[in-house]
């Protein structure tokens, strides 16, 4: 069940606490985020949506640690991440956090295979297992005849497919979507959300995700709404299992 | 290793970028290879002196000839274990540009002394029973396609008229850097065929110790021995003597240092440039990667690989191609005897190889170290 007013009894998966993000441009000081609650559970799939500017990639940035709060707390399955350093924080986003970003973020130059392969390049696992985990990944998305393309020779959809294969192949805690279908066609976007859906119905994965669609945001079990820096629950969708 | 594949695509994906800065490196490699090479052969002779070794000129320097008795003297001072005179013969062989040095040194004791001289058995027994006979290096022979029993003639300059020489031996150096260019014949020719004038003197000693940390006495003793004669000496370590015949050839080593620096710095420059913009154009693909979950040593590391590639590759093509070069053979045999690229200069052009891959890289790597994901991505 999803809450944002912190009445949540501490079972989980994720817990923000109070969160508060200020940025500095000069002088000047921007309340990103004042207050903040936010309670995801294991298997929840959660939209978010927001005006432009409301601070959505800055809270998804704040829960896969890729940033730091100004003040509040982040828990994630008991570990305060907040407090990690530097190198910890990046072990912690390798095994924890899978990052589909609208604009794929590919390596140009790495083929659908190697692109995926790179977050276990950082894990122990011996070159067949690799092969095994991104083969596993690539038919999940369903792009087993494109392994050995680049992304130039992948269209849009394809592109985000193998982003999300490369985003789940670590087998992360959770995932988070900033607009995963800002950049695509409707027909490419629905399967892409058709693919996310399944994640989470088959696969049993946590989905964070940001979105301006309402009809994307339709799929998620929950819509929250970011406004004036603390996030208001819109509806909460039937949850389908 | 697994991280190969990254690194050596992000290389080519800029190929006429990449190719470039690999010649220039190469080029500069190459550069330092053959500058190594004339350092070499003009510190050579201190290289090849031996550390037992004296060398006895004459008090106002290696023209002034000395006394052929003072060998007995010598030989009897404490510590001196063998004695060899030598002399200067300067002859001319068809044309004053084909110059190689020529001494008339004393049988046997000589070579026994220079031992890095290697001559056959037979061939120094044919040496020694031969009045004319000589023994020429092995370079030199080479250079000018003499064989064994090929007679040489050589037009004297301070001994006066054309001398005859029956090539009976050839000589190699023990090691790379021995002076192969030699050409030795028998004192006892000189002393018999040359004017009055000449007789009873020599042009120099060397003298083995026994002990080389005695040496600066041994020299002082020797001195001592003569001084007040109407012949004084000055005995050096051969190292000093050879340090000293160098220095009046001008400063050469100082001038390869100086263009070693000026390439070397270019070559940083260049190899620097180079790194700064491939890592920078790159910049929302190193927030990806972080973003993933690779530390800060991870893409650091990944940074220093790429330029430790390009430089190995540029510089050790480079130090190979200078080796064959010299390798091939001597292009000015008259002006250095020694032309080889030693093996200590061919490390320690890697080394500095590397050494430019890591400073290249080191600050692109440090700025990506530092790159904070959301202001890279935010630009992406
Ligand atoms: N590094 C930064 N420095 C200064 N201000 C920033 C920084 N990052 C974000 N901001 C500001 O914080 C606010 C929220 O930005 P954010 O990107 O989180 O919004 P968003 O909801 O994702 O918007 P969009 O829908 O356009 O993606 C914006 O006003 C933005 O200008
Ligand atoms: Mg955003």
């Amino acid at each position: 069940m999803v809450r944002v007013d912190a009445t949540n009894s501490g079972s989980a998966l994720i817990q923000v606490r109070d969160l508060d993000k200020k940025y500095h441009r000069g002088s000047e000081e921007i309340d990103v985020l004042q207050g903040l609650n936010l309670d995801v559970e294991k298997g929840d799939f959660v939209a978010f949506m927001g005006p432009s500017g409301s601070g959505k990639t800055t809270l998804l940035n704040l829960i896969g640690g890729l940033d730091t709060p100004t003040s509040g707390a982040i828990r994630v399955d008991g570990i305060e991440i907040q407090n990690l350093s530097g190198s910890r924080l990046a072990a912690w986003r390798a095994r924890n956090v899978g990052f589909i970003f609208q604009l794929y973020n590919l390596m140009p130059v790495l083929t659908a295979f190697q692109n995926i392969e790179l977050p276990l390049l950082l894990t122990k696992l011996s070159k067949a297992q690799r092969r095994e985990h991104v083969e596993a990944a690539l038919s999940i998305v369903g792009l087993v005849d494109r392994t050995n393309h680049y992304p130039r020779q992948l269209s849009g959809g394809q592109e985000q497919r193998v982003a999300i294969a490369r985003a789940i192949v670590a087998d992360p805690t959770f995932l988070l979507c900033d607009e995963p279908t800002g950049d695509l066609d409707r027909k490419s976007a629905d399967e892409i959300l058709e693919l996310i859906e399944r994640l989470v119905k088959e696969h049993g994965k946590t989905v964070l995700m940001v979105t301006h669609d309402p009809r994307a945001a339709e799929r998620a079990h929950a819509i929250l709404h970011l406004e004036k820096g603390a996030l208001v629950e819109a509806r909460r969708l039937e949850k389908t299992s | 290793m697994k991280f190969l594949p990254l690194v050596i695509k992000n290389l080519f994906r800029k190929k006429i970028r990449t190719t470039l800065t690999i010649l220039s490196i190469m080029v500069a490699m190459f550069l330092f290879g053959l500058l190594a090479v004339i350092d070499t052969a003009f510190t050579a002779g201190i290289d090849v002196a031996g550390a037992d070794r004296l060398v006895v000129i004459g008090r106002s320097g290696v023209i002034q000839p000395l006394p052929i008795r003072y060998k007995e003297q010598i030989a009897r001072i404490p510590g001196v274990t063998d004695v060899a005179h030598a002399s200067w013969f300067g002859g001319v062989y068809q044309d004053e540009r084909n110059f190689f040095a020529q001494f008339a040194v004393e049988d046997e004791a000589y070579l026994r002394i220079y031992s890095e001289f290697v001559v056959p058995e037979d061939q120094m027994r044919a040496y020694l029973s031969d009045l004319q006979g000589c023994i020429v290096g092995r370079k030199t022979a080479e250079r000018f396609g003499w064989k064994i029993g090929d007679r040489i003639p050589l037009k004297g300059t301070i001994y006066a008229g054309t001398w005859e020489f029956n090539v009976r031996a050839i000589y190699s150096g023990r090691r790379p850097q021995d002076d192969e260019t030699a050409f030795i014949f028998r004192a006892k020719y000189l002393e018999e065929r040359a004017s009055q004038f000449w007789r009873g003197l020599v042009g120099w000693y060397v003298v083995q110790v026994k002990d080389p940390n005695q040496a600066e006495t041994i020299a002082m003793n020797i001195d001592a021995r003569f001084s007040n004669s109407n012949a004084e000496t000055k005995t050096q370590r051969e190292e000093t003597f050879i340090a000293s015949w160098i220095n009046q050839m001008g400063n050469i080593r100082l001038l390869v240092i100086s263009v070693g620096i000026v390439v070397f710095f270019t070559l940083l420059l260049v190899t620097g440039n180079t790194m700064a913009i491939a890592v920078r154009e790159r910049t929302g693909e190193w927030a990806v990667l972080k973003t993933l979950g690779f530390g800060d040593w991870t893409v650091l590391a990944l940074v220093l690989a790429e330029s430790l590639t390009i430089a190995g590759v540029g510089g050790g093509i480079g130090l190979l191609l200078a080796r064959a070069f010299t390798s091939v053979g001597n292009p000015m045999p008259g002006l250095i005897s020694v032309f080889y690229f030693s093996n200590e200069r061919f490390v320690m052009g890697l080394f500095l190889t590397l050494f430019v891959g890591l400073m290249a890289g080191a600050i692109p790597g440090v700025m990506t170290m530092r790159l904070r994901i959301v202001d890279a991505l935010r630009r992406v």
